[in-house]
């Protein structure tokens, strides 16, 4: 090995802030994809709770018809929190959390890049196949695609209101079970209008107002969640 | 420029020290010492602004480093006990990605070379986990050769070392103390530093 | 002990505010004790018989106060524990660890005497109309901020991270209110609402406000009580705990 006594900080070049969002997203991504196991057990997991309220009920098609945009939605929450744990943890445990903290370019941003990048592999998923679990309950077309749009809409938003709590529970003990109860009624209203998006379309009423205001929790959410969440990790990190 | 006022800090029901002060110039380097559990990591730690100290200020280039928030953190290097790297990541790839999270973009070939720099030439595209723990420390150690930031403060960079490592950190940072940066960092081991001001900080209960 | 000016500021540590609040509680207790009394006497001998309702209906007089108390109490907590997060003041965070079982256990006493007023009216233990949905997610919230609070272990992160909690919560309180109105008005139609309290005669409306007094005067008489038994607790390592504890 040399030592070197070269000035390393003359041929570097800058990264702009979205630069180090962006770095912040594939690097996650890329670990996700080295992974793929915990990406697949989230979306068995909302397959498997699906399939397990037909047989808790019965196979009768016009109840499971009613309860189709209930149970989605509900197994959808389940599954995005299920995954909410392994956020900040892996990092928290090695190191790399508090080398973000420690970051000239804004904690918010950054934040925003982890959720984004958990977000296409948790929640996207999740949109893409509940239309084929949809159609187990014999939902029509255009219900399934109501369904997806509200879960393109809520997805999201399950993951920012989660991160706050997995920020705030990060090393903490019981915190699978303690996350889901901080988390679970903070999803309520996503529930409420997500759900309520697709049994609105099915009795012909509309989904419209439902999934407006299920946007409008979203945008809301990605002001606030952010600075809940880095509030919280600064907390983990003192 | 970096000067600690009056630093308190208590863990748990403990205090474990009070009225700490020092003042850091550019060259210099501070020796932190100890026993364990003394509260040497957390006053890194508070220096580093992870967390905030019981009482007493910080100060960097005068301006308290509550108030300089982001611009502190530019002018700051921690490398603390853990790695700080991913396992599934390669080593360049880590380093690129810890590069970015810094502000800073690190090439291929420029990556490539700080690692051969490192004592890694060849083992850049292995995931880091097929590592030892020595080679991992290095990788960990890489930031030191790309970073701009002034001041270094460095829990325990010697350990999981060999000699012939420990004598090559010991010349990377006393390149940095002669270029005026300043260094702070605690170490179990007798490790003599050619450059800087050398200042000795113990903390006794 | 030994502070005979009062400044203000003096009373934000936790050892000036323990004797300050030992002199308190007494005296908040009385008040709670004559609000009550005066409360339940209109409640049960004021206020006339309801013409739909009959006599059951009087439960309201410990329903509603019990509801409007549950949702103040978070509000104060929140407070407290933003301002405890903020100015980095321990008592602070003290008072709105303190409030929170509280704030509970009228969120609990308004279902409870929620489903009691339910069962002679309509039949069934249970309605999910919005106030009573709401009720029950705000109990959720203020059981999801002890749980957390009571899950680390290092105080001065227990404070903050609930604060935090405590901050989104309160924030989202309108959200899910909203969101549980929303919902109960397309399922249900307005068949069922405990929101609709019998028309208000005057003397109905006095019974309850005077009970809500009670509650608040009680809740600050208990809230100070638990205060100063986490303030012994937090600080036990400190000489004038010793002193005050002899």
């Amino acid at each position: 090995m040399k030592a070197d006594a070269l000035n390393p900080a003359s041929s570097l070049a800058e990264l702009g802030t979205l630069g180090v969002l962006v770095a912040v997203a594939r690097r996650d991504l890329l670990l996700a994809l080295r992974r793929k196991s915990e990406v697949m057990t989230v979306l068995f997991f909302f397959v498997i709770v699906v399939s397990l309220f037909p047989l808790g009920i019965g196979p009768e098609m016009g109840l499971l018809r009613t309860i189709a945009p209930g149970v989605l939605w509900v197994a959808a929450l389940l599954a995005a929190m299920l995954s909410l744990n392994r956020l900040f943890a892996a990092d928290y445990a090695d190191g790399t959390l508090e080398q973000m903290v420690l970051s000239p370019a804004p904690l918010g941003l950054l934040v925003i890049g982890k959720i984004l990048a958990h977000w296409l592999v948790t929640g996207l998923p999740l949109v893409l196949i509940a239309p084929v679990l949809g159609l187990q309950y014999d939902l029509d077309g255009r219900a399934l695609g109501v369904l997806i749009l509200s879960l393109l809409i809520g997805t999201p938003l399950l993951s920012l209101i989660g991160a706050i709590g997995a920020a705030l529970t990060l090393g903490v003990r019981g915190g699978g079970v303690l996350l889901s109860l901080l988390t679970l009624p903070l999803y309520i209203p996503a529930l409420i209008f997500g759900a309520g998006a697709v049994e609105a379309d099915i009795s012909g009423l509309g989904a419209a107002g439902h999934l407006s205001l299920l946007a409008a929790l979203l945008a809301l959410s990605c002001f606030f969640a952010p600075w809940a969440t880095t509030a919280g990790l600064r907390i983990a990190l003192e | 420029m970096l000067k600690a006022i009056d630093l308190a800090c208590v863990r748990g029901d403990r205090r474990l020290f009070a009225n700490l002060g020092f003042n850091l110039e550019p060259g210099g380097r501070l020796h932190v010492t100890g026993e364990n559990g003394s509260g040497k990591t957390s006053l890194l730690r508070i220096l580093c602004g992870l967390s905030p100290p019981e009482a007493g200020e910080i100060h960097w280039q005068g301006e308290p480093i509550r108030t300089l928030g982001d611009e502190y953190r530019k002018a700051v290097l921690y490398l603390g006990h853990h790695n700080a790297i991913k396992e599934e990541l390669t080593a360049l790839e880590n380093l690129r990605t810890t590069a970015a999270l810094a502000g800073i973009a690190v090439e291929n070939e420029e990556g490539t070379d700080v690692l051969a720099r490192v004592g890694l030439a060849g083992r850049e595209d292995l995931p880091v986990r097929f590592l030892s723990q020595g080679q991992k420390r290095r990788v960990a150690l890489s930031r030191l050769l790309w970073s701009p930031a002034p001041l270094w403060i460095l829990d325990e960079p010697f350990v999981a070392l060999d000699t012939a490592a420990v004598s090559w950190l010991a010349e990377i940072v006393g390149a940095h103390l002669t270029r005026g940066g300043m260094a702070v960092l605690t170490s179990h081991q007798e490790v003599s530093i050619a450059s800087g001001i050398e200042q000795f900080l113990r903390i006794a209960p | 002990m030994n502070n005979k000016i009062i400044h203000w500021f003096k009373f934000g540590s936790p050892q000036s505010f323990y004797p300050l609040a030992g002199k308190m509680i007494p005296w908040f207790w009385a008040l709670a004790a004559i609000f009550c009394a005066a409360g339940l006497w209109v409640g049960f001998f004021v206020a006339p018989t309801d013409a739909t309702q009959g006599e059951a209906y009087r439960i309201i007089f410990i329903h509603v106060p019990a509801s409007w108390m549950s949702m103040f109490l978070y509000i104060v907590m929140a407070c407290w524990a933003g301002i405890g997060l903020s100015l980095n003041t321990r008592l602070s965070s003290m008072m709105a660890s303190a409030i929170a079982p509280t704030g509970a256990m009228f969120a609990f006493l308004s279902l409870w005497t929620g489903a009691l007023w339910g069962k002679p009216m309509w039949g069934t233990w249970w309605v999910w109309d919005a106030r009573l949905t709401s009720e029950l997610i705000l109990l959720f919230l203020y059981l999801g901020f002890m749980a957390l609070q009571a899950a680390i272990d290092e105080p001065r992160r227990a404070d903050k991270a609930g604060a935090i909690l405590a901050l989104v919560g309160v924030v989202n309180v309108p959200i899910i209110y909203f969101s549980v109105k929303w919902w109960n008005t397309l399922h249900q139609g307005a068949s069922i609402s405990m929101s609709k309290a019998p028309s208000m005669a005057i003397t109905m409306l006095w019974g309850m406000l005077i009970m809500a007094l009670a509650f608040w005067m009680y809740s600050i008489a208990v809230a100070l009580q638990r205060a100063r038994a986490i303030m012994l607790e937090r600080e036990r390592h400190t000489d004038w705990v010793k002193y005050a504890v002899e």
